[in-house]
C-alpha cells in the first residue's frame, strides 16, 4: 500500500514537477534546500495550493485526479505548519477541540486525553497560545492536528522555527509519534539532523523535481547522491537493543551484521533503535585489531570506491546487506589496495544511538 | 403636554437613530462580503472598486448628494423607473435617505474591515481548512471572531457618521419634519431661527453621544483584542 502523488504546477518563475511514490507507514522525509519546492509539494497534497491535473492517493482512497478534487477541508489530513498556526482567539483547549468537533466520531480514534498526554499538552489548556513558548505552541499545533485522527499527517519543517533548546524538547515527542502511532507522516526537511534522527523513508528534491526516493539507509550511503558527501555525510543501520551493561554503563545493540557496543542509553530492551555513524568516523583495516581501545569492529566487504576530493576518498561497505560509508585519505586506500569486493575490518570509532 | 417644538426634536432624534441604525445594518450586510472579497482578491481592477468606495471620504457631501438628487428624482433613471411601474420616486423620502447614508458611510465600514481582514492574513484560514472547516464554517469560527475589533470599529463609524451627515440629507432627503428631518438639520433649523437654546440640548447631546460611542470603541478595543489574555 502506499501513497501516490503526481503534481505539476508554475508559480511565478518557480515550477513544481513531481510525481511520487512512498510506502503509507512510517515518517517519509522530503529533504532538499531552500526553495526547491518541498512545502509547495506539501501544500498540494494538503489541496492548499490547487493543481490542475494533479493527482493524489493514499492507499486506496483518491483524492484528486482528472474527475474529482476534494478540498482541504475534506481530505483526511492533519498539517503541522512551520510556525504553529495557532488560532490566537481561542485558548489551548479551544485550539486542540477545534478540528476534534469537526471530525465525526466514528473517525475519532485517537482520544482527547491519550493526544494531550502524548505531546504532554495538559500543563497549559487554559492558556492563549501568545502565551506559550515556541516550542509549547508547536507541541499543541501538532496535538491540534492529530485529534482529527488523520489518515495522514504533514509536517512542514515543524522545527525549524524553533531555538535549539526548543528543538531538543520537541523531539521525544516526534520519537513517540512515530514509534506509537501507525500513521504515515510527510514530514517536509532541509535539516539532515531530523531526517537522519527521524525519516524511515526520503525523497529528495532539488528544483522542483524529485530526484531520489527510498529507505532512508540505503539514500543516505548512495554514492550518486549528494548526501553522502561533505563532512557530515553519515549512515544510518536500523538496529534493536539487547542488553545494558550496568558495570560500565554501556548497551548492547544488535543489527543484521553484528552487535555494536555504545554507551548506554535508557531504552527498553526488544525494542528497535537507529545507529548513525559518522563516514568520518568508520577507519579500515586488513586485519582484525585485538590491541585497541575501539569496541565496535565488524568484518565487511568494499562495494564502491569514489574520490571525495584530491585527499580523500568515500568507501561504501557492506555488512551483511547493511551499508556503512567510511571516509579515509586517498593515501590509505591506495597502502591498504582497497578495491571493490576485498574483505575488511570496519572500526566504528563513535556511534550515537538514536531512539 | 409637550411643547411641539420639542415634540419635534424628539421625532428628529428618533429619525436619526432609524436611519443610523438601518443604514448600519444595511452597511455591515453589504460591506462584510465587499470588504472580503477586497481582502482576498487579486482582481486587476481591483484598485478602481476600492477608489469608488473611498470616494465619499473627499467628495463634498453635496455633490453626493446632488447625482442622487439627479438619479432617484422623478426625471432621474432610477427614480423614473420607479414611477413609471407605479411606485414614487426615492427623493425626499425616508428611502431615499438610507440609500444615501449607505453610500456616504460604505468606506467607513468597509476600511475597518477590509484591513481587519486582510490582517488576519490567510493563514488562520488555512489552519481551520486542516482541521475540516468548510469555507463558510472557517468564516465564523475564525474570520470574524479575529477581526471582531474591526467590526466593532466598523459599526460605530458606520452609526456615527450616519448619524452626523448633513450634506447629503439635505440635497436628497430635503427637510419635511416627521419623514427626513434628522438631528443635524434641525439644530440648523434652531440656530436659523435664533432657538439658542434648543439647539444647545441637541448639539450638546449628540457631542455626548458621539463621544461615548468612540468611547467604548477605544475601551472595547482593547478589552477584546484577540491577542489579550
Amino acid at each position: 500500500m502506499s501513497i501516490h502523488a503526481r503534481f505539476n504546477l508554475s508559480r511565478g518563475d518557480f515550477t513544481l514537477n513531481a510525481e511520487l511514490q512512498v510506502p503509507s507507514s512510517g515518517i517519509t522525509a522530503i529533504y532538499g534546500p531552500s526553495g526547491c519546492g518541498k512545502t509547495t509539494l506539501l501544500r498540494a497534497v494538503a489541496g492548499l495550493e490547487s493543481c490542475a491535473n494533479g493527482f493524489f492517493s493514499l492507499e486506496n482512497e483518491i483524492w484528486q485526479d482528472e474527475s474529482r478534487y476534494l478540498h482541504p477541508h475534506q481530505r483526511s489530513i492533519g498539517y503541522v505548519f512551520q510556525e504553529a498556526n495557532l488560532f490566537p482567539h481561542l485558548s489551548v483547549t479551544g485550539n486542540l477541540e477545534y478540528g476534534l468537533k469537526r471530525t465525526p466520531t466514528s473517525r475519532q480514534k485517537l482520544g482527547f486525553n491519550q493526544v494531550i498526554e502524548m505531546l504532554g499538552v495538559g500543563p497549559f489548556l487554559q492558556r492563549r497560545p501568545m502565551h506559550l513558548s515556541g516550542g509549547e505552541r508547536q507541541r499543541v499545533a501538532i496535538a491540534r492536528a492529530l485529534l482529527t485522527s488523520p489518515r495522514l499527517l504533514l509536517m512542514d519543517e515543524p522545527l525549524s522555527a524553533l531555538d535549539q533548546n526548543s528543538k531538543a524538547e520537541i523531539f521525544p515527542f516526534l520519537e513517540r509519534l512515530r514509534d506509537e502511532l501507525a500513521m504515515p507522516v510527510l514530514y517536509v526537511s532541509h535539516s539532515a539532523d531530523e531526517v537522519a534522527r527521524l525519516a524511515d523513508h526520503l525523497v529528495l528534491m532539488s528544483a522542483g523535481e524529485i530526484r531520489a526516493s527510498g529507505a532512508i539507509d540505503e539514500m543516505l550511503t548512495r554514492t550518486d547522491l549528494p548526501l553522502a558527501h561533505g563532512d557530515e555525510a553519515e549512515s544510518i543501520i536500523k538496529a534493536r537493543i539487547v542488553s545494558h551493561d550496568e558495570t560500565y554503563a554501556l548497551t548492547y545493540v544488535d543489527f543484521a551484521g553484528g552487535r555494536f557496543t555504545v554507551p548506554r542509553k535508557d531504552l527498553a530492551t526488544g525494542r528497535s533503535a537507529r545507529l548513525r555513524i559518522l563516514a568520518r568516523d568508520v577507519s579500515l583495516t586488513l586485519e582484525k585489531q585485538t590491541d585497541t581501545s575501539i569496541l565496535n569492529i565488524f568484518p565487511g566487504i568494499v562495494a564502491e570506491l569514489v574520490d571525495e576530493n584530491p585527499s580523500q576518498v568515500l568507501v561504501r561497505l557492506e555488512m551483511e546487506g547493511v551499508n556503512i560509508l567510511s571516509r579515509i585519505t586517498r593515501k590509505s586506500a591506495a597502502t591498504l589496495n582497497l578495491e571493490p569486493g576485498k574483505h575488511v575490518y570496519i572500526q566504528v570509532k563513535s556511534v550515537a544511538l538514536l531512539a | 403636554m409637550l411643547d411641539p417644538k420639542v415634540e419635534a426634536d424628539l421625532i428628529a432624534l428618533w429619525i436619526t437613530l432609524k436611519l443610523a441604525g438601518l443604514s448600519t445594518i444595511i452597511l455591515l450586510l453589504l460591506g462584510t462580503p465587499l470588504a472580503w472579497w477586497l481582502a482576498h482578491s487579486r482582481f486587476r481592477l481591483k484598485p478602481i472598486i476600492e477608489a469608488l468606495i473611498a470616494l465619499p471620504l473627499v467628495l463634498p457631501p453635496t455633490v453626493l448628494g446632488f447625482y442622487l438628487l439627479i438619479t432617484l428624482g422623478a426625471h432621474g433613471p432610477v427614480g423614473g423607473l420607479l414611477e413609471s411601474i407605479g411606485s414614487q420616486p426615492l427623493a425626499f423620502t425616508f428611502t431615499g435617505l438610507v440609500i444615501g447614508s449607505v453610500l456616504y458611510s460604505m468606506p467607513f465600514v468597509v476600511q475597518p474591515l477590509q484591513s481587519a481582514f486582510t490582517s488576519i492574513g490567510t493563514r488562520p484560514l488555512e489552519a481551520a481548512a486542516t482541521l475540516r472547516a468548510s469555507p463558510l464554517d472557517r468564516f465564523f469560527t475564525v474570520a470574524l471572531p479575529m477581526a471582531r475589533t474591526g467590526f466593532l470599529t466598523a459599526i460605530v463609524l458606520g452609526f456615527a457618521h450616519t448619524v452626523g451627515e448633513f450634506g447629503v440629507v439635505l440635497m436628497i432627503g430635503g427637510n419635511i419634519p416627521g419623514e427626513t428631518q434628522v438631528l443635524s438639520i434641525a439644530i440648523y433649523d434652531h440656530v436659523e431661527a435664533l432657538e439658542y437654546a434648543h439647539a444647545h440640548w441637541l448639539a450638546g447631546g449628540l457631542l455626548i453621544l458621539s463621544f461615548c460611542m468612540l468611547l467604548i470603541v477605544y475601551g472595547m478595543n482593547r478589552r477584546f483584542s484577540p491577542f489579550q489574555p
